[in-house]
């Protein structure tokens, strides 16, 4: 470390944090902003399929409350993830690796706007919702960025619950309790996680490996992570059309869902064939980029059907 | 806070605007945050707060 006499006075070349900070799109950066649109998104998917109504300003502030706490907890991820951002090509650009913010500085950052969001939520909405708020931030920066992501290959398969958890608190906003609706959607998402980022893994085995983290084609193998993919997928297709089954997914839902869960089992099958060279990449990024449509699709298809009057059920 | 017997290193131009728009947005920021407050309130009361007996 830095002896603080060589930091200070005036010909210290000191890093440019340590006498001014960040500049402002650097502290946005450090929520995770394409992370938080995901999360208003599937909150605002729980919050219209959930019985019960809720106050249209009320509705607005608990969004953007549930959105503040989704990037505290991506900044705290970076805080204690810092090392690992900067030895990985994809993150170390990232405002802490790259010394345009101290780790001070995003602690604190991340630890206010926590505190913050789940307060605003409480006061907002209910404290069923702001507790809930509070786990997944807990769960996010705890659970799995502490423990899971540097201890066990199952490290996104448990750590997706963070991810899913924004339409349970979306219920929780408007119905004021957790139903079948969301705990649905949470499980869709939950499983689509796996087969989503081991795509991906499959891609960077290299740099995960640099970085000391252990995930699965690291671990396991890439043919057995492959494999995995499949079998989530399969789980997956099906476990799409539940919403359907519990008729609070209509005909523009169903068509989605098949034709979706089609296409994933077949670039499911695609990354499981191809296992060399540039076909392998191709595979393996076709199907992370259609898991992203898919999951869109399957909300967008339910936010439609709710809100814009297009439900036809099919149950 | 700093010793002020240690000379300080000026800063920059440009790190003086960095460092002027971080205040600009912290203060924004508040003022956003009173603001919310303020309609949260409002929304909780409800209309009915007025049509009460005096």
């Amino acid at each position: 470390m830095t002896s603080l006499t060589n930091t200070i006075g005036p010909d210290a070349p000191a890093p440019a944090f340590t006498a001014v900070g960040g500049d402002v799109p650097d502290y946005f950066a450090l929520l995770k902003p394409r992370v938080m649109v995901l999360v208003i998104f599937t909150a605002l998917v729980g919050m219209v399929v959930s019985q019960g109504h809720v106050q249209p300003a009320i509705g607005v502030i608990s969004l953007l409350a549930i959105a503040v706490g989704a990037g505290a907890s991506g900044c705290l991820n970076m805080w204690w993830d810092a090392d690992i951002d900067a030895v990985m090509t994809r993150t170390a650009q990232r405002p802490i690796p790259a010394g345009r913010i101290s780790s001070e500085e995003a602690l604190g950052f991340g630890l206010f706007l926590s505190v913050a969001s789940v307060l605003v939520l409480g006061l907002a909405a209910n404290w069923l919702a702001a507790g809930l708020l509070a786990f997944t931030i807990v769960f996010y920066a705890v659970i799995y960025s502490m423990w899971l992501k540097r201890a066990t290959a199952q490290n996104i398969v448990i750590g997706g619950a963070a991810g899913a958890l924004p339409p349970v608190i979306g219920q929780a906003v408007v119905s004021g309790s957790v139903g079948i609706e969301s705990l649905v959607l949470f499980a869709i998402i939950f499983i689509w996680t796996p087969p989503h980022f081991w795509a991906l893994a499959l891609i960077k085995a290299e740099e995960y490996a640099r970085a000391g983290i252990p995930m699965m084609p690291n671990v396991a193998g890439p043919a057995s992570t492959r494999r995995q993919i499949v079998w989530y997928t399969v789980f997956l297709a099906p476990l799409g059309l539940v919403p359907v089954a519990l008729g609070f997914g209509g005909l523009l839902y169903a068509v989605i869902g098949v034709l979706g869960g089609l296409g994933m089992l077949a670039f499911s099958i695609r990354v499981l064939k191809n296992r060399e060279g540039e076909a392998e990449k191709r595979a393996a990024m076709g199907m992370f980029g259609f898991s992203i449509l898919y999951l869109f699709a399957l909300f967008s298809a339910l936010l439609a059907e709710q809100s814009f009057g297009l439900f036809r059920p099919l149950v | 806070m700093p010793d002020p017997e240690v000379p300080q290193r000026q800063l920059t131009p440009a790190e003086e605007a960095r460092r002027r728009k971080r205040s600009v947005a912290i203060a924004l920021a508040l003022g956003a945050w009173v603001l919310l407050f303020f309609v949260l309130t409002i929304v909780k009361l409800g209309p009915q707060i007025l049509s009460r007996p005096l």
